[in-house]
């Protein structure tokens, strides 16, 4: 039984590597070589840094949220497990720091009143539309999936964010348009947005243009994957069961398979005969062949 | 089918039994004889059965929280990720489940090929596994149209269009399948609809190919009959059962793999930007599992031409019972058709690769190759090699000892091709 199973790895792999063929033959396509840094929550174990994020919502609220909505974030988001990870009060008190549009009330009324932890993020824009009007026609995208909307993922954020440069002089650029070395087609209509102290952080880390633009970006895997820590917890611990039963069924399976059938001594010897015919009549009078 | 008549041993059972035989039927699930040489190829079946059922039921879940809608499923899709209980488990395993079923039944296809299972008596199974592959994609394409992401909506867009291509009626083809005259809220509701329909039909397709299978029994990997309820068999419970549950356990490790540590990536990154009628991606590209077809379809420079060899590259696959004339069923003893069998397969994952690729330049022309190529195989090489191949001498059984041990049986085709003529086929 495990030649079959060997058997049947070895035909698996066989294919795999003839599915990967294409892939390296023709993958001539430059590779975009995005700029590198360690992310806390890659890997199986990997989980968010609780003071990058509360830091990156900071860069959030005060750099983005002019033009950026984050519609299917909550502010309860903000303080659940796994996330920023902010207090109850913190929350409550980020929440009420917004006007939240509610109602009708008893007089048929819309009225405002501030945030609760029960809202929605409230977006800069009512719509789409007023969004890409006062924007000189360029939509900025909602961010509440963001990371997960873009090949590259957080790695393309962040070196979108550091990948602002002078034009190539042969590089044609409209007014308002800018030149960005990750953007698809290098232009970019947003305008470099952070640079280096263009926030400053409470908890005295150096607000450097690569520390904010690691904030943020985390900020927004977070925002696109809110239970990702659990995720990985998760993913884990089954992973591990799983291997652990598949040991004691494995074991179960020869020990039924072992009821059945022949031993190895009466396979051996049936080799040996077959073995013996094949060699004395090789060459010879093929009559005799029985 | 066991051939001894089954009673059942209490009166009652014997009594609810001679009303509806479902004891019957459950002791020929359980004695069901299958061939002991079965290897781990064969255990897809299992599998895809299970990957049925947990796109049922995942599905069912889903269908509790999902609104569809054009303003409302984006949404709905964000609020099962983050708000419903275990909502991003729920769906990330019914998403990646998807990939993984086409996964398992692209194996089972591909066996099927490889061992000839699809050669007289099968050629029921066969069919009816292949009208299940077509429901599946049919699935599989609404399914992805649901979270109402860009590929959502352009890949819908593409393939209801095709129909258009069908003369004088085209149009009015496409405008009934839309509901409409664009894709659009009435579309994602019909498509939700069948969404939720097809998997049963599925399910009862599944109980048909089954029970098909049950008549003649399980092909093998020497292909040649076995002699039912001698040593060359045993009871599907529990030799098979306790086997199947190993396999099925290693793939859901794999499954589930993708489900914690990647769950996107068999996706496409635009499907998490809101569908938007006005903004067209740069490149439409389906799931990976429809990439060879999409492949097929933008090679044929005429767009009925592509449309036509695109559902006839499906539908040869119906006749192939027809189309193979060689007796011998195992590729195994087939030493040319096994060369071209590995060469279908690469043809055809060459043709996945391409259709993720713009239609331009070397991979258009490496298209239009792989296409032909295709074609070729089934409809000239098929039945060529039934008539001139010359096959391997076949075992007298599958208890023959020189089945046994690697080595033996190249040492036993020798000495046999050697001795042509001549009463060699096994060495008793």
């Amino acid at each position: 039984m495990l030649v079959h199973l060997n058997k049947f790895i070895n035909r698996f792999f066989i294919i795999f590597l003839i599915s990967t063929i294409p892939f390296s033959v023709f993958s001539e396509e430059k590779k975009i070589n995005f700029v590198k840094t360690h992310w806390s929550f890659e890997g199986i174990f990997g989980t968010f840094d609780r003071s990058s994020l509360q830091r990156g919502y900071q860069v959030y609220k005060e750099v983005c949220a002019g033009c950026h909505s984050v519609q299917h974030l909550s502010y309860r988001n903000l303080a659940e497990k796994g996330g920023p990870e902010f207090s109850i009060e913190e929350a409550k008190a980020i929440a009420a720091q917004f006007e939240v549009e509610d109602g009708p009330n008893n007089d048929g009324e819309m009225f405002l009143r501030p945030g609760k932890l029960s809202d929605k993020f409230v977006k800069p824009y009512s719509n789409v539309q007023a969004s890409t009007a006062a924007n000189d026609g360029a939509y900025p995208p909602d961010m509440s999936v963001l990371a997960k909307a873009r090949a590259g993922g957080a790695n393309y954020i962040y070196s979108l964010l550091l990948g602002y440069e002078e034009a190539p002089a042969d590089f044609e650029l409209d007014d308002g348009v800018y030149y960005n070395k990750y953007m698809p087609g290098n232009k970019i209509k947003m305008s470099e947005p952070i640079s280096d102290g263009i926030v400053e952080y409470s908890d005295g880390t150096d607000a450097t243009k690569e520390q904010i633009a690691k904030d943020v970006t985390n900020f927004l895997v977070w925002a696109s994957e809110p239970h990702l820590e659990s995720q990985h917890r998760m993913g884990f611990k089954t992973i591990v069961y799983l291997i652990i039963l598949i040991i004691f069924v494995y074991m179960s399976k020869q020990k039924v398979w072992s009821r059945f059938g022949s031993t190895e001594e009466d396979k051996e010897e049936a080799f040996d005969k077959v073995e013996k015919v094949v060699t004395k009549y090789e060459g010879e009078d093929p009559n005799t062949f029985r | 089918m066991s051939e001894t008549k089954y009673i059942p041993k209490s009166k009652l059972a014997q009594w609810f039994d001679s009303r509806l035989p479902l004891l019957t039927l459950s002791h020929h699930l359980k004695e069901y004889p299958t061939p002991k040489n079965l290897n781990y190829w064969w255990t897809f079946g299992g599998i895809l059965t299970f990957c049925l059922i947990t796109q049922i039921v995942t599905g069912l879940v889903l269908a509790m929280h999902y609104v569809a809608h054009v303003d409302h499923a984006f949404e709905s899709i964000e609020h099962i990720m983050r708000n419903v209980n275990y909502g991003w488990l729920i769906r990330y395993v019914h998403a990646n489940g998807a990939s993984m079923f086409f996964l398992a039944v692209y194996i089972h296809i591909f066996r099927s090929l490889f061992y000839g299972s699809y050669k007289s008596p099968r050629e029921v199974i066969w069919i009816i596994g292949l009208l299940i592959y077509i429901l599946m994609m049919a699935t599989a394409f609404m399914g992805y149209v649901l979270p109402w992401g860009q590929m959502s909506f352009w890949g819908a867009t593409v393939i209801t269009n095709l129909f258009s291509a069908i003369p004088l009626v085209g149009e009015s083809i496409t405008t009934w399948l839309w509901g409409g005259y664009s894709v659009a809220n009435p579309t994602l509701n019909r498509f939700y609809s069948l969404h939720y329909l097809l998997p049963f039909l599925i399910f009862g397709l599944v109980v048909l190919h089954i029970w098909a299978l049950h008549v003649p029994g399980n092909n093998n990997p020497v292909g040649i009959d076995v002699k039912k309820n001698s040593n060359e068999t045993m009871p599907f419970h529990p030799y098979m059962v306790m086997k199947d549950i190993f396999a099925l356990l290693l793939f859901i490790t794999i499954f589930l793999w993708f489900v914690f540590f990647a769950p996107n990536v068999l996706g496409h990154p635009d499907n998490y930007i809101e569908a938007n009628p006005l903004v067209t991606p740069a490149h439409i590209v389906p799931e990976w599992y429809l990439l060879p077809f999409y492949a097929i379809l933008r090679a044929i420079p005429s767009k009925l031409g592509g449309v036509i060899f695109m559902f006839a590259a499906i539908f040869i696959l119906m006749l192939l019972p027809w189309l193979d004339t060689c007796k011998v069923r195992s590729a195994n003893f087939r030493p040319i058709y096994k060369k071209f069998f590995w060469i279908l397969v690469f043809v055809v994952i060459l043709l996945g690769y391409l259709g993720a690729k713009p239609p331009e330049g070397i991979y258009l022309t490496l298209s239009r190759l792989a296409t032909a190529y295709y074609f070729i195989h089934f409809l000239i090489l098929l039945p060529f090699l039934g008539r001139y191949e010359k096959t391997d001498p076949l075992p007298n059984s599958i208890s023959d000892p020189v089945l046994d041990k690697p080595g033996m049986l190249d040492k036993f085709k020798k000495a046999a091709a050697k001795y042509e003529g001549e009463n060699v086929s096994s060495f008793k």
